[in-house]
Formats: C-alpha cells, structure tokens, sequence
C-alpha cells in the first residue's frame, strides 16, 4: 500500500525497481550529495536513476537471489524425491513431482523426435523453474518488500521472470544451445539453411540470410520477451490494484476484490507461460536437430 | 528495466541448474518410474495369468466332478448287478439242493417200499404155501412148486 509520504507513481516506481549492486562512474553525484571518485565504485544503488547509470556493469541482487534461491528449491525438492524415487506406491510430494517429470517428458516425446539426453532434463528444468518464478507473483506485493524494507533493504522484487535479464538470460541460454545443436548435427547444411530458403536460388543468398538470421535472432527474443511481457504486465495489474488502496477507505472492498479477482485470473497464466516458454525451448531445439 | 550483469549471471544459473537435474533428479526419477511401470504391467499380466488358470481349474474341477459321478453310479450298478446275481445264485443253489434232497428221499422211500414189498412177497408166498399145505393137507413138494409160487407171489 502506498504509504501517506509517496505519492502513487512514487509507490508504482519503487515497486518497478530492483535491488541494483553496480558500478557507478567516476564523476557521478549521488542521491546524498557525494561524488564518486577516481576509477568509479562498486555501490548498492539508491533508486533507478542511479541503477541506470551503472550501465551493464550492475547485477539485480533481489532477481539474481530470488532465481537461483527458486532453482535451488527446485533441486532441492526434485532430488530428495530422485534418491527415494522406488518402485513402490508413490505418495506426496513423489507424486506431484512424478507427475511433472512425466508430464514434460511426454511433451518432449510429442515433439522432439532426435535422441538427446539434455532435452528433457533441460524442458524440466525450465518448465519448473520458471513456474516458480511465476507463482512468485501470487505472494501479495507489499509483504516481502516491507519486510525488507524493515531489514534495511529499500527495493525488492521478488518476480524473477518480471526482470527482462532473467528471461532474456535464459533465451539466450537456449539461443546458445540452439546454435550449437544446429551446427553439431547439421554442420555446413545449417548455413546452407540459412542461405538457401526460402528462395533456393544462389542470387536471392543474400535475402536468404537477412530473412533467416532475422527469423533465428528473434527466436531467442520472442521466446524471452514473451515471458517477461506477460508477468510484467500482470505484476503492474497487481501494483495498481494495491496503489487503489491509497484511494480511500471506500476503495478497499473494491480493490480487495480485484486483487482476488485477478490473481485467479493470474493463476491460468502462471503455468501457461512456464508451459509455452518450456515447449518452444523443446520446439526450437528440435528444429535445431532436424536436418533437411 | 536495465539490461545489466543479471543476464550473464541468470545464463550461469540456467546452465548449472540444467546439469544438475540433467545428472542427478532426471535418471533416477525415470528408471523408478519404468521399473515401476515395468512391475505393474508385470504384476497385470500375472493377474490375467491367474485368472485364467483359475477358469482352467475350475473347467477341470467340474470335469473331474462329472467323472466321479459317473464312476461310481458305474459302482452302483455292477454292485447291484452282482448283488442280484448272488442272490440269484443263492436261490438256484437252494433249489438245487432241495430237489437233491427230494429225489434222494424219494429214492429212499422208493428203496424203503421195495423192500416191503419184497418182505411182503416173501412172507405171502410162504403163508399162501402154508394155507395150501392145509387145504390140500399134504406137504406140497417145495421143490416142485416153487415156480408155481414163484410166479404167483410176482403177481402180486
């Protein structure tokens, strides 16, 4: 809830800012007053004005600690059930997690149809993990932030997949992946791909490969940003549902409403954007592994 | 909204967590979950197995059950069989003896009046000697009518 000392884009903008830890340049004035000195300095920065002046030499604490701190639940939940999976009646949390595995390796078998030991190891990993990510966003906005701030620590988002770095970082991650299994398995045939279609002439080559590169390079962007769009725009929904609060006491019953409202809403989202970001990593390493 | 070190930094996560369930939580969770699958079509196909020898059974119990009982109503009846026979037996073997017994009472009888009748024949032919010895009142020559006498006493 917007408290009585910001104002309501004050409020929205705190909550659109992430912990930022990064490299200020030499020269910079900070919020206090101070100057940083000779070389630059490596600081927590204050608000977004001076996190965006760290340029790409910053690291999102809050996403960074929230994303792996979620894989590593992930692991962990995942392992425990790995060492005591047996051939018993499974129950529990066996069964949540023998229904996950079986659920993406029967999508991997769908449509994957190469042998590569990596693919459904790497389409559970991203289907969990950033369903976790996701479901970060059904924890009420205020709470974590405030609790934080009552630690001391003024911005936390706790939305890994809301943080273009983490999705895009993922992307990439594929997009790296993607190129490797294209030229493992194709070799000269995946620049004969890229050149030779649509048109299979040599004089439309050099139309080939801006129209090819194009489709290739948005891949990785459309997969990341997808992801990103659609759980920034529901953690904003949220946002200006809570800054309703601030609105009056005549605004509770209402906003309180919504928020419910759209959190269940929200619920179709969360696994259908951990579920379409995990099906196209699989759609587009196999494409990868098809040679023509 | 920056793009900053975070990307670089989630890459690293993303690929360490992608090794880590790729060598430690994706073998294990398959093989228990084909073992598991293995066991129960195992375990379902032994069910079926079970089932139908249970019918088998149950064909060759019946079965078994029919011969029995033709068996030992096939019992029953020789036993009734040699039962009338022994009875049968009993009674012709009684006949037997009793027509035995009568044909050898019957021959004693027989024997019995014959030799009355042989007691007789002699005793009238010496009373019929001596009644004609008094009516003619001299000795009648014994010798020289036997066969007189002789033949009188056999039409008797």
């Amino acid at each position: 809830m917007a408290g009585s000392t910001q104002t309501v884009s004050e409020y929205i903008t705190h909550h659109l800012t992430n912990l930022t830890y990064g490299k200020l340049p030499e020269g910079f004035v900070r919020d206090d007053g101070s100057i940083i000195g000779g070389g630059g300095s490596w600081v927590m920065a204050t608000g977004g004005h001076e996190a965006s002046a760290m340029g790409f030499s910053a690291i999102h604490v809050d996403s960074m600690m929230w994303s792996i701190g979620l894989g590593i639940v992930f692991c962990w939940i995942f392992r425990s059930v790995a060492k005591k999976a047996e051939t018993g009646v499974p129950s529990g949390m066996v069964n949540v997690v023998e229904m996950a595995v079986e659920f993406v390796d029967n999508t991997v078998r769908d449509t994957f149809h190469g042998h590569n030991k990596l693919i459904a190891p790497l389409g559970l990993t991203v289907f969990v993990w950033v369903l976790l990510m996701n479901l970060m966003d059904l924890v009420p906005i205020d709470l974590v932030p405030e609790l934080f701030k009552l630690a001391g620590v003024h911005f936390q988002k706790i939305v890994p997949s809301t943080d273009p770095n983490i999705t895009l970082g993922m992307a990439v991650g594929v997009f790296v992946l993607m190129l490797y299994y294209s030229i493992k398995i194709k070799g000269f045939g995946f620049v004969k791909e890229l050149s030779m279609t649509p048109f299979n002439h040599w004089a439309f080559i050099p139309v080939n490969l801006f129209m090819e590169i194009v489709g290739l390079l948005a891949k990785p962007f459309s997969l990341g940003l997808r992801l990103f769009g659609n759980l920034y725009a529901g953690e904003m929904i949220f946002i200006l549902i809570a800054a309703l609060f601030s609105a009056g006491v005549g605004w509770m019953a209402p906003a309180a409403l919504l928020q419910i409202g759209w959190a269940i809403f929200h619920l179709l989202i969360i696994p259908l954007q951990a579920f379409i970001f995990m099906v196209l990593t699989i759609v587009y390493l196999s494409m990868a592994h098809e040679d023509h | 909204m920056n793009i900053n070190l975070t990307l670089i930094g989630q890459m690293i996560a993303f690929v360490g967590f992608v090794l880590f369930c790729m060598k430690y939580v994706w073998p294990p969770i398959m093989a228990a979950m084909a073992e598991r699958e293995k066991k129960i079509t195992d375990g379902l196909a032994a069910a079926d197995r079970a089932s139908l020898d249970l019918e088998l059974a149950k064909e060759k119990a019946v079965e078994r059950l029919k011969d029995a009982k033709s068996e030992a109503a096939g019992i029953v009846d020789a036993a009734n069989k040699r039962g009338t026979q022994l009875v049968e037996e009993a009674k012709n073997a009684a006949l037997a003896e009793a027509e035995r017994v009568k044909v050898s009472a019957q021959a004693e009888i027989e024997q019995e009046a014959n030799r009355a009748r042989e007691h007789l024949r002699s005793q009238v032919a010496a009373l019929t000697l001596a009644g004609a010895e008094k009516v003619l009142g001299a000795a009648i020559d014994r010798e020289a009518h036997n066969e007189l006498v002789d033949k009188l006493a056999a039409e008797l």
